[in-house]
């Protein structure tokens, strides 16, 4: 079978001290955002929001990829279920760094103002739904579920790396049809509160699954730059095969199609209907600088990809799917950045240092925690009573 | 329509029809006439047998690239459709929109794109696999009637430039065929 040493990460091997380069990283961060912050704190919010946003997407990206491979009882993928479940067991860390969203709500949602619905029909209409209170218990309760599965699937599977017991892989199976009906529940919702009601006079059906789209491709991109960096630093590289990066980059050059046709059909029916409580949310993103940001991301986060990951060899080569991970990571930022700050400077793109500060602090808490979490702990389920079958897969 | 119907080339032979009893015999046998540089031959067997295509040394298909090549033909020209309608050859003004408003076109592009990429990958795989072929001469041998239930065969055509009616036949019985059988052609 798999022995300890295949799996873990040795002592002294440099990805020991990941965790300190991500804390050095949230130290500069929450630096820069204390330092500038202050004199800025419109600017801070949105930059916090944003990069909350992103890592949030990424966390829940890789809950759904985790669940759905239950439910499915997907084999190929078990040799990197264990970076799946680093990754969502930050949904805990994700509720921590949203408390400085809280301390914004009046910066970020101009309809937690008080007295804002008082001369604006559309918003006293949707003030049973828009309210401070209902705001926060909704928050809770979305914190609440996804920790809970997180939680549970991330505990059980470490528990079955010591039991090897096949009736834990039979309950979580049973469980993750239910909570994936929960997760896509919440987060449709979440994305509602906290993307849509910065705009709040706006309303689209397709978000939550424009969110969805987004928060899957950023955790199978993300998985397409840590799997082969894995094999690069020894790490791994006796359990993921070439195999297993063709399958990695299949999801990725199918989800960019995805994400593609969930966001055109999104902007579709509101160009094309052209009624204006609908198409002011585009516009503001098709006029002045904005109008390259969306440029960007048809020709960046779809057509580049799609032509580039569409090849065999190159999705079964580390490196090279290693860039397409990158490169669609970073278009995933710019997405979430196309979605947000509009909001904020519908004069043009105006970048901040906020931004990067911002960044620094959600992403090196992130990678802290994780890269920790991965020090403690198998990096595959080493005793999943299918990691056989996964160990041996081969793409027909 | 002979033309929709694809030929064997001529010959007194068809070639040569051996059968073996095990997939592990077969894929065996396989490896060693794929090593004598044989080109012209196939493997039939009940049920797929995993790694064959490794150990008969098939290269991977063209059929990908027909794909590509049949689903981007779609995509432009059902783009270049539209465009040519709506902005020369009719235009309409439809509700307010200009002449050439792309995103209006695109899911027609892209319904195009898809529906080409599928005739191209049928007709592809058709056309690269020879078929339809109305006959064939295995069909006229008793044994390989067992191909669909419980029998593997390996057949090697006489058109082969290593083709030796006997050398080849000595050949796949010295590999553990069951038997040997030399066929006709189909005329």
């Amino acid at each position: 079978m798999i022995s300890n040493e295949q799996v873990t990460i040795p002592p002294g091997h440099p990805w020991n001290r990941i965790p300190l380069v991500g804390v050095a990283c949230a130290v500069l961060g929450v630096v820069g955002c204390a330092i500038l912050g202050p004199a800025n704190p419109k600017q801070f919010f949105f930059s916090w929001l944003m990069s909350f946003l992103f890592f949030l997407s990424l966390a829940l990206g890789a809950l759904f990829f985790v669940l759905f491979q239950y439910a499915t009882q997907g084999g190929w993928g078990i040799v990197v279920r264990r970076i799946g479940e680093t990754v969502f067991a930050m949904l805990p860390v994700m509720a921590v760094l949203f408390v400085p969203v809280l301390f914004g709500l009046h910066e970020l949602y101009s309809w937690s103002v008080p007295g804002a619905a008082e001369h604006d029909a559309l918003l006293r209409w949707k003030a049973p739904f828009l309210n401070v209170p209902f705001f926060l218990i909704r928050a809770a309760i979305y914190f609440v579920c996804w920790s809970f599965i997180a939680l549970v699937y991330y505990r059980l599977s470490r528990g079955q790396d010591a039991t090897g017991d096949p009736a834990v892989s039979a309950r979580l199976r049973k469980f993750a049809g239910p909570a994936i009906i929960v997760l896509a529940l919440t987060s449709t919702f979440a994305s509602i509160d906290w993307i849509v009601s910065l705009t709040p006079h706006w309303y689209s059906t397709m978000f939550g699954v424009y969110f969805f789209a987004g928060s899957f491709i950023g955790f199978i991109a993300l998985l397409s730059v840590v799997a082969p960096a894995m094999r690069a630093a020894g790490l791994l590289d006796t359990v993921i095969t070439a195999e297993h990066l063709q399958d990695i980059g299949k999801f990725l050059f199918a989800f960019t199609a995805f994400w593609a046709y969930i966001g055109f059909s999104q902007f579709f029916l509101i160009w094309y209907a052209n009624l204006p409580e609908e198409s002011f949310w585009f516009k503001a993103r098709l006029e002045g600088s904005w109008e390259f940001v969306s440029l960007l991301l048809m020709a960046g986060h779809f057509g580049v990809p799609f032509f580039y990951l569409m090849g065999r060899a190159v999705k079964r080569r580390g490196w090279t799917l290693a860039i397409g991970g990158t490169w669609l990571l970073a278009m995933h930022f710019v997405d979430i950045y196309w979605q947000v700050m509009p909001t904020l400077h519908p004069e043009g793109v105006r970048p901040s240092v906020l931004d990067v500060a911002a960044l620094l602090a959600v992403g090196g808490c992130f990678v802290a925690a994780a890269s920790w979490l991965m020090r403690r702990q198998a990096l595959v389920p080493m005793r999943d009573p299918r990691l056989a079958e996964s160990l041996a897969f081969e793409n027909v | 329509m002979p033309f929709l119907v694809n030929q064997l080339p001529k010959g007194p032979y068809y070639g040569i029809l051996a059968e073996f009893a095990t997939p592990t015999d077969l894929y065996h046998a396989c490896e060693r006439v794929r090593d004598e540089g044989f080109t012209k031959w196939d493997a039939h067997t009940p049920f797929p047998v995993h790694g064959l295509e490794k150990a008969m040394g098939i290269r991977r298909s063209p059929l990908p690239w027909i794909v590509l090549v049949a689903g981007l033909s779609g995509a432009a020209g059902g783009f270049g459709l539209q465009w040519w309608v709506h902005a020369s050859a009719y235009p309409l003004v439809i509700s307010g929109k200009p002449y050439f408003s792309w995103p209006a076109f695109i899911p027609i592009t892209f319904e195009l794109g898809v529906l080409f990429a599928a005739f191209g990958a049928v007709l592809g795989m058709l056309a690269l696999n020879r078929l339809p072929m109305h006959h064939h001469p295995l069909f006229r041998s008793k044994v390989f009637e067992r191909v669909t239930d419980d029998a593997f065969f390996i057949s090697i055509e006489s058109w082969d430039p290593r083709f030796d009616p006997s050398a080849t036949g000595k050949l796949l019985t010295s590999l553990g065929a069951r038997s040997v059988e030399l066929l006709e052609s189909s005329e």
